[in-house]
This record gives structure tokens, sequence and C-alpha cells, in this order.
């Protein structure tokens, strides 16, 4: 009992931390921003949901104790942490932080400058 | 440029109420678990901060119309009420009681006048931190 426990929660938690480290060596290897919050915010996401699973089964076979607590906390990481990559990425942008070099499309620019062309005008008309 | 801040704010929307429910609940397992009013203040405060960051004050101050100068005077008046209490029962200052009661919904439960003590600081801790952000978010 106490055995199956360990194996299953040991494999869940070792492929969470294996997740992790092919996203920390992604924040190293890719070359900007975008890419970089590509790498951190998904598959850092998906290793800590893993190893939380992993704890949470560890606990829920071994001590028949279920905790509530990790659920909220699953659901609390995999609502915000997409989010918190969302608002950071959109900050990069309007900060105007250069894509890649080797990037092709940047199909967000040319609605960014209408935008901004658009403000200018109405700016002008309320001087 | 018109700001569009859909994404964050449908977020916050839903996770407020998780990080006030947490609070909750960390404040009332404060006495058998890790926890308690400081704790579950700093979390509610947090939450009302993330309802500041997604929309603005004015919108904010609308849906949450507290004094929070008020709830620290709240605050300090339950702390000092449990410490009145004690005088009626002509026992040393701060002296708490505790027993178990069957209530309706809940069944057996126990309580206790240290509870009425953590209200006070979680008002306190509340009032005081959010008086910080707002008196410095306000100013300019």
């Amino acid at each position: 009992m106490n055995e199956s426990a360990e194996v299953v929660a040991g494999a869940f938690i070792f492929i969470g931390t294996l997740i992790c480290l092919i996203s920390s060596v992604g924040l190293v290897r890719l070359p900007d921003v975008y890419t970089r919050s590509h790498a951190a915010s998904k598959s850092s996401t998906l290793g800590v949901l893993a190893i939380l699973i992993g704890t949470q089964l560890y606990f829920l076979i071994s001590e028949g104790y279920f905790s509530i607590r990790l659920i909220l906390g699953i659901i609390f990481v995999f609502l915000t942490a997409p989010v918190a990559a969302h608002v950071i990425c959109r900050a990069a942008y309007r900060a105007n932080v250069p894509l890649t070099e080797t990037s092709a499309e940047d199909e967000l620019k040319d609605y960014f400058e209408s935008n901004k062309q658009e403000l200018s005008k109405t700016e002008m008309k309320n001087e | 440029m018109k700001t569009n801040d859909l994404i964050l704010q449908t977020a916050t929307k839903t996770v407020v109420f998780i990080i006030l429910l947490f609070a909750l609940h960390i404040f009332f397992a404060g006495h058998y678990y890790p926890g308690g009013g400081f704790v579950g203040g700093l979390l509610t405060s947090g939450a009302i901060v993330l309802l500041l960051l997604a929309f603005d004050v004015k919108t904010v101050k609308k849906s949450l119309p507290i004094n929070y100068r008020l709830m620290i005077a709240v605050g300090l008046l339950f702390a000092i009420g449990t410490a009145v209490g004690s005088f009626l029962f002509n026992v040393p200052l701060l002296t708490h009681a505790f027993g178990y009661f069957t209530l309706p919904l809940l069944g057996k439960t126990s309580l206790h006048t240290a509870v009425l003590f953590d209200i006070g600081v979680y008002l306190c801790v509340v009032g005081a931190t959010m008086t910080i952000i707002e008196t410095i978010g306000v100013s300019e």
C-alpha cells in the first residue's frame, strides 16, 4: 500500500521536475523575451502541476488524506501563470522590446501602429 | 491608445474569490493549523490589491465602500473588548474561555473567545495595509 503510493507519487514528481528543468534550459537558450516567456510559462506551469498532483496522490494513497488546499493550488497556478506571462509579454511589446531577428512575422505591429496614429489624431482634436 | 485589460480583469474576477475564500480558511484554521488573523488579513488585503491592479481606484472604492481607518479602530475595539470581557467574570486580564456548542448547521463546534481577538488582529492588519497602499497610490 505504502510502496505503491511512493511509486506513483515519485513518478509524477520526477516528471514534474524534469519538465521544470527543461523549462529552465529553455529560459537560458532561447533568444528573446517572447520565446523565453513561452518556455517559462507553459512548461514550468505543467511541471509545478505535476509535482502538486504527485504530492496530492502520495498523501491520498498512503494516509487517506485529501488535501483541498493542494487542489486549490493546482487550480490557482493553472489559472494565474498564463495570465502573468500574457501581461509580461504585453508590457514588453508596449515597451518596444525587439523580437529576435529570425522571427518572420509581426502581425501585431500594423494594428499597434494604426492604434497609435488614431490616438495622436484624437489628441490633436482635443487640443 | 484604448487600454484593453480583458484577460487580466476576467482572471482577477475569478481569482479574487479563491484568494478571499483561502484567507477565510486560513483565518478560521488558525487555532488548530498554521494560519491566523495576521496571515488571513494579509491575504485579504492582497486580494484587494489585485483588484486595485486590475481595475482603477474609483471602481474598487465603489464596489468596496470601506473606510479602512475606521476598520483599524473597530479591530482595536474587538481586541480591547475581549480584554474588558474578562473583568466581567472576575478573572485576570485577557483570560480566554472556550466551550463546545451544538449549532444548527455546523453541528458540534468549539467556540473560543480567542477568535474574537483574532478578528481584531485581522481587521487591524487589513485596515493598516490598505491605508498604506491607498495613501501611496492616490497621492501624486
